[in-house]
């Protein structure tokens, strides 16, 4: 998709919908899947002289995200109306914020790619700002009219938007998978996309390497990582097919359509919105004091950018294996408790077997890894029997299995239980290697006289004749002890 | 700083009123004054001024986040012209 005589440029707005119990400006429930309208307020759906109420965890929300970014915080902010006309918006206008938001600056770092093409990149963010969401359209038949919904009107929504730093789809579906990540683990958002938690809108443009910017169209409402890549790539090879066949981009909003993997045009620049924001008279500036911050910034958790330098620092983990132990705070907390339980000598084995066995198993299941039957204590045991030799690495899986079947089975009891001690005594081993050595004589031949894969075969034959309970390693160091003597 | 005949139309569609021919200029014509006073007003230098959101120099009250309301849409639907299976019908809007 990249092509060097182009430069993409991408900038994102990310509507994170707030985790409140309550809605922005009033005190109707939030809650997900309700019968159409039953919470719908007076305030939600407009009803003349009715004055909204600033819900304060939304604001302490913003609060923790700022921080979580390393922006500013603002001191004092504004809430402005957005005015346009669409029956699910009620008012004529959306309460949100214009040139006083309560989050200014701020970046985060990501990572894109992998393997051994994976880099860093810093993105930086222009600003957050608090704003309601709208209601819903239905527009099957209900005798050629349109069925309105207010239940989601007033939910509260986070927009955080991104500085033009994104130079391809992957690194804005890296950043938006960052992002995605940390307002789950401030635990601000849920961040399920089904449920339109958490959506996307991509500014694209192309230039020639070093040229001004170009015109840019936006892509509306992505509601997943994999549609955001698609609809950018779409958009760019569109872009530079135009400007290549001697056409022009006009700055337009569009919209991608998953079935057909193409954009199309929703309005022109024509058509734009004039959205004549003004202060909204009904709320007052909105001040956040510097104790507010102090007591919010206390109880932050350790953020996944620190926890993955950490990880790497302390316990010599990879880049990627930090990155995907803190890709959610649940998998870290669980990775924390086995190594806790382990040992850090056991970290790197830990880490193997959650992001190996376990995911396999919890995604195979559809479970999360809060929702586990194996708990870290059982893992970091697990790990713990396979580094001191009781158990191979191919026995460890059966003892998972049990685990696994089996709620509150006890490691130990399972090695005894299914016979899976590791032969550790050399006499019995070297009894039976003489045996296999007596019994393959020509596998030895072919050994003796150079052919290295012998000795893989004769491996194996002892390993059947001890059923699986010779330790490999210590398997071949006998047989070539014995071989070369 | 005056406003133009065409920019009042637009201001009007936007807001969604119609305005008849003489309503418009006639809408212009106070709009017009309404700027000349601002022009006046601009005379005084505000530079050291931080500018106000509101009139009243005092803080938003917050709410602390609890569900206060029940569901009471069979009475706010008493009055909406039409609802079915719950929801307020329009006439119908495609963007």
């Amino acid at each position: 998709m990249s092509r060097p005589d182009w430069e993409v440029v991408i900038g994102l707005e990310i509507h994170a919908q707030l985790n409140t119990a309550s809605k922005i400006f009033s005190g109707a429930t939030t809650a997900f899947g309700a019968e159409a309208n039953a919470q719908a307020s007076a305030v939600d759906i407009a009803l003349p002289g009715v004055l909204p109420v600033l819900n304060k965890g939304a604001v302490e929300r913003a609060i923790r995200f700022g921080l979580a970014i390393d922006a500013e915080v603002a001191r004092k902010s504004v809430f402005a109306r957005k005015n346009y006309f669409y029956p699910d918006l009620p008012k004529g206008y959306q309460i949100s914020q214009f040139e006083l938001p309560v989050v200014v600056g701020g970046q985060i770092t990501i990572r894109v790619g992998e393997g051994d093409a994976a880099y860093d990149k810093t993105v930086t963010l222009t600003r957050a700002h608090l704003e309601e969401d709208a209601g819903k359209s239905l527009h099957e038949d209900f005798h050629g009219m349109s069925g309105i919904d207010l239940n989601r009107a007033g939910t509260p929504l986070l927009e955080i938007v991104s500085e033009p730093d994104m130079r391809s789809s992957a690194e804005a579906v890296a950043y938006a998978r960052a992002l995605h990540s940390l307002v789950r683990w401030i635990d601000i958002c849920d961040g399920n996309m089904q449920e339109g938690s958490f959506r996307c809108d991509a500014n694209v443009s192309v230039r020639r390497p070093g040229a001004e910017l170009g015109t840019r169209r936006e892509i509306k409402n992505l509601n997943s990582f994999r549609f955001l890549q698609q609809a950018i790539d779409y958009e760019i090879q569109w872009q530079i097919e135009r400007i290549e066949d001697g056409g022009r981009v006009e700055q337009a909003t569009v919209l991608f359509d998953p079935d057909s993997g193409e954009t199309r045009m929703m309005r022109s620049k024509e058509d734009a919105h004039d959205y004549r924001y003004f202060p909204d008279p009904d709320l007052l500036p909105v001040v956040i004091s510097e104790d507010w911050i102090a007591r919010t910034r206390a109880a932050l958790p350790e953020l996944p950018g620190a926890m993955r330098a950490r990880f790497e620092a302390d316990w010599g983990l990879s880049a990627y294996d930090a990155i995907t132990l803190t890709s959610s705070r649940d998998a870290a907390t669980y990775f924390e408790a086995a190594v806790a339980a382990a040992g850090d000598a056991l970290a790197k084995p830990c880490a193997n077997w959650i992001m190996g066995e376990l995911a396999a198993r919890l995604n195979k299941a559809e479970r999360e890894i809060t929702d586990s039957p194996v708990s870290p204590a059982q893992l970091a045991a697990l790990v713990a029997r396979i580094a001191d030799g009781t158990i191979s690495n191919n026995a460890g899986k059966k003892v998972f299995d049990a685990l696994w079947n089996e709620a509150g089975a006890e490691v130990d009891a399972i090695i005894a239980d299914q016979g899976l001690k590791q032969m550790n005594d050399s006499g019995a081993l070297e009894a039976i290697v003489d045996e296999v050595l007596a019994a393959n004589a020509k596998s030895v031949e072919e050994f003796r006289a150079g052919k290295e894969k012998a000795l893989n075969a004769l491996v194996g034959q002892v390993m059947k004749a001890s059923r699986g309970k010779a330790n490999p390693t210590q398997v071949n160091e006998v047989l070539r002890s014995k071989l070369g003597g | 700083m005056s406003l133009s005949i065409d920019e009042v139309r637009h201001i009007a569609r936007l807001a969604r009123i119609e305005l008849g021919e003489g309503e418009a200029q006639d809408t212009l014509d106070k709009l017009n004054n309404i700027f000349g006073l601002i022009e006046q007003m601009q005379a005084v230098d505000t530079s050291q001024v931080e500018p106000m959101s509101h009139p009243q120099d005092v803080a938003q009250r917050l709410r602390d986040d609890i569900v206060t309301e029940s569901d009471r849409r069979d009475a706010y639907q008493r009055v909406a012209p039409q609802v079915e299976a719950g929801l307020y019908l329009v006439p119908k809007v495609i963007e």
